[in-house]
């Protein structure tokens, strides 16, 4: 698969598709969309680049190793689960405030970040299985 | 601002949730955070040990308030996400869930302890902590749940982790057990998750305590006869009842021995409970229809699960073969279902626990000494490690059933209870199981404790140093099989307290909607 125009365009498609993964993710809360499938489009992107131009600069490029970044997807749906302790709400309930951020109002909740959670496990997990097929097969 | 207009009583709870309820998710809660930390510090392997027992030990501590506050309060639970119930997925922990989670977590800790020896660096990067802890929150998590759809979902969170665990040498041998494990374990997952939409489709809610009320209404139109034997055959699967239990024979023998005691002593008692959580508590009547099939089931799996035991040679296979049989023992409760029967299931639970991760413990030390599994080769530690044969000899009588160790008391209350019930035959098979389980166990001690050894002078001057660690774990487990037998009465009276709250499940039903009033 590591042909000229595949190697030239797998790059620009990665990044696309890590873009795209992101936009879905956050567009999940109110529309389709989502942590999990945005992961999913995201762990695809790095497969891509696998397959275009080899494991180790995907891995170079994650800098974290991807059952690392898995785990701490898990850690942070945990952790905004755990933040409903301090409002005397049950687990999971989800908090929302709102920021400024150079005058425009932001919108964060522990929704957010559980869904950026699952996003990172999604990712971490299928990338970890990707990489170790990709590596077997050229290997 | 406009949160505070809204009137969100009639879809949230609206009661603060105060630290007293957060013991409830807590032992689910805990080790899932700390599973997330040590898979990202997965290649630091010398901080895993202690993290991982500290955040065992913070589960355990929870798991102890939790008992205690359920045993002085009754039921305890929590809605997650703030959603009212039956809408919201509640968390539920009575005295069965609560005083199970509490004995499970205690077995995790002295493995957890153990593995600091058994389980190398190679073994700590392949991830043997982060797995262990998250299987613990699945194990949690079934005990505690109080929606069936997330009882399944917690049977796979612990099912996917114990996969990791077992292959985790990736031998050719390890590969082929797990292999085993797997497919039919998925096979038993697959009716499980069949049954659960089945249930929804006939009651429109997988809440426990709302099926558990609206069941009595059912009973004229709904398959329920349907979804009792499916979840039989589900449930019996995995607690590995006869004749769905080739899969444990097939795999338990072939991981890391640590890796057997906490699966040996903790899965399969997960079975049971579901099965005592849905069989007994939800459908009470088909449960009574179908007595006399789990009877037999029960019979079959403790008799000739033990047989098993005595054709084998390998310590860790014989030891397989006492796990189904004791999953026969407990299956006998449910299948007599009064609070007698059930009080014996819950106390026999707690023994099995302790009892077979203590076994497979041993058995790890032997092969730490002897350097074999082997009933052939193993043989005259006494010699050298009298304290070892002491250990044996406790947990021997303790699988056995004798005093002054844990086997007994359960024992003696299921025969009492198999009698009252006017199934002498049941109680025949318990005794008759009690007396091969010490031809078994008795089996394992002589060849391997007192028979002479062959090439006694080579032996003195392999003696490496006192497994210390090991002899820390099994004398942590040694204490409660020593307290179960000879001053049983606490735990006599939290299995009761179980029981009564399986068969009387209205406490539940109030601790789950504390908005509607309960009669």
């Amino acid at each position: 698969m590591r042909t000229l125009i595949f190697r030239t365009i797998a790059p620009y498609l990665t990044s696309l598709m890590v873009l795209f993964s992101i936009f879905v993710l956050l567009r999940g809360h109110n529309d389709p969309g989502g942590g999990f499938i945005g992961g999913l489009i995201a762990a695809s992107a790095f497969a891509i680049y696998g397959i275009a131009c080899g494991v180790s600069p995907v891995r170079r490029a994650l800098y974290f190793h991807p059952m690392a970044i898995s785990g701490f997807g898990l850690l942070l749906a945990a952790l905004a689960g755990w933040m409903s302790l301090f409002f005397e709400v049950p687990f999971l309930t989800g908090l929302w405030t709102t920021v400024s951020i150079l005058g425009l109002p932001v919108d964060l909740s522990t929704v957010l970040f559980f869904d950026i959670g699952v996003y990172l496990v999604v990712v971490g997990a299928i990338t970890s299985i990707a990489l170790a097929l990709e590596e077997r097969e050229h290997g | 601002m406009a949160a505070e207009t809204v009137d969100i009583s009639n879809a949230m709870v609206t009661a603060p949730a105060t630290l007293g309820d957060w013991l409830v998710v807590a032992p689910v809660a805990i080790p899932l955070v700390f599973g997330a930390v040590l898979l990202m510090v997965r290649h630091e392997t010398r901080f895993h040990a202690g993290l991982a027992i500290a955040g065992l030990m913070a589960t355990f501590a929870a798991n102890v308030g939790l008992l205690e506050r359920v045993l002085s309060e009754g039921p305890q639970a929590m809605t997650m996400g703030r959603w009212l119930p039956p809408f919201g997925i509640s968390f539920a922990a009575d005295a069965l869930g609560a005083s199970l989670a509490l004995v499970a977590t205690l077995v995790a800790i002295v493995c957890a302890i153990y593995a600091t020896k058994e389980i190398d660096a190679t073994g700590r990067r392949y991830g043997f902590y982060p797995f262990m802890l998250l299987m613990m929150a699945g194990v949690g998590g079934s005990f505690l749940t109080g929606d069936v759809f997330n009882l399944y979902v917690w049977f796979e969170v612990f099912l996917i982790s114990s996969f990791g665990m077992l292959v985790l040498g990736s031998t050719h041998r390890q590969l082929d057990g797990a292999t085993k494990y797997a497919i039919l374990n998925l096979v038993g997952t697959t009716l499980f998750l069949t049954a659960t939409a089945f249930l929804y489709g006939t009651f429109g809610t997988l809440n426990m305590a709302d099926i558990a009320g609206k069941v009595d209404a059912m009973r004229d139109t709904g398959p329920l006869m349907t979804l009792t034997v499916l979840y039989l055959l589900a449930f019996g699967m995995k607690a590995a009842a006869f004749p769905l239990n080739f899969w444990l024979p097939a795999s338990y023998h072939t991981p890391s021995i640590v890796t057997a005691a906490l699966f040996g002593g903790v899965l399969t008692k997960v079975g049971v409970y579901a099965m005592m959580r849905i069989l007994v508590m939800l459908f009470p009547v088909e449960r009574a229809v179908l007595a006399d099939l789990i009877a037999w089931v029960a019979a079959g799996t403790m008799v000739l699960g033990i047989m098993g035991a005595l054709a084998q040679s390998d310590i860790r296979r014989v030891l397989g073969f006492v796990v189904i049989s004791g999953v026969g023992v407990m299956m006998a409760g449910v299948a007599l279902g009064t609070e007698a029967g059930l009080t014996g299931t819950v106390l026999y639970a707690f023994h099995s626990i302790i009892a077979m991760t203590a076994l497979y413990l041993l058995a790890g030390v032997m092969n730490g000494l002897g350097g074999s599994y082997s009933l052939h080769e193993l043989s005259g530690l006494y010699r050298n490690y009298p304290l070892l044969a002491a250990f044996a000899l406790l947990l021997v009588l303790s699988a056995a059933g004798l005093p002054p160790a844990s086997g007994l008391w359960p024992k003696v209350i299921l025969v009492r209870a198999s009698l009252d019930a006017g199934l002498p035959w049941l109680s025949f098979a318990i005794l008759l199981t009690g007396l091969l389980t010490t031809v078994a166990m008795g089996r394992v001690f002589i060849l391997t404790i007192w028979r002479q050894t062959a090439k006694p002078a080579e032996n003195d001057t392999v003696v490496a140093g006192r497994p210390a660690v090991g002899y820390a774990a099994l004398a942590m487990l040694s204490l409660p099989i020593l307290l179960l037998g000879l001053y049983p009465e606490p735990l006599i009276r939290i299995a009761t307290v179980s029981a009564t709250g399986l068969l009387e499940a209205s406490s539940y039903l109030g601790a789950v909607f504390p908005m509607e009033a309960q009669p």
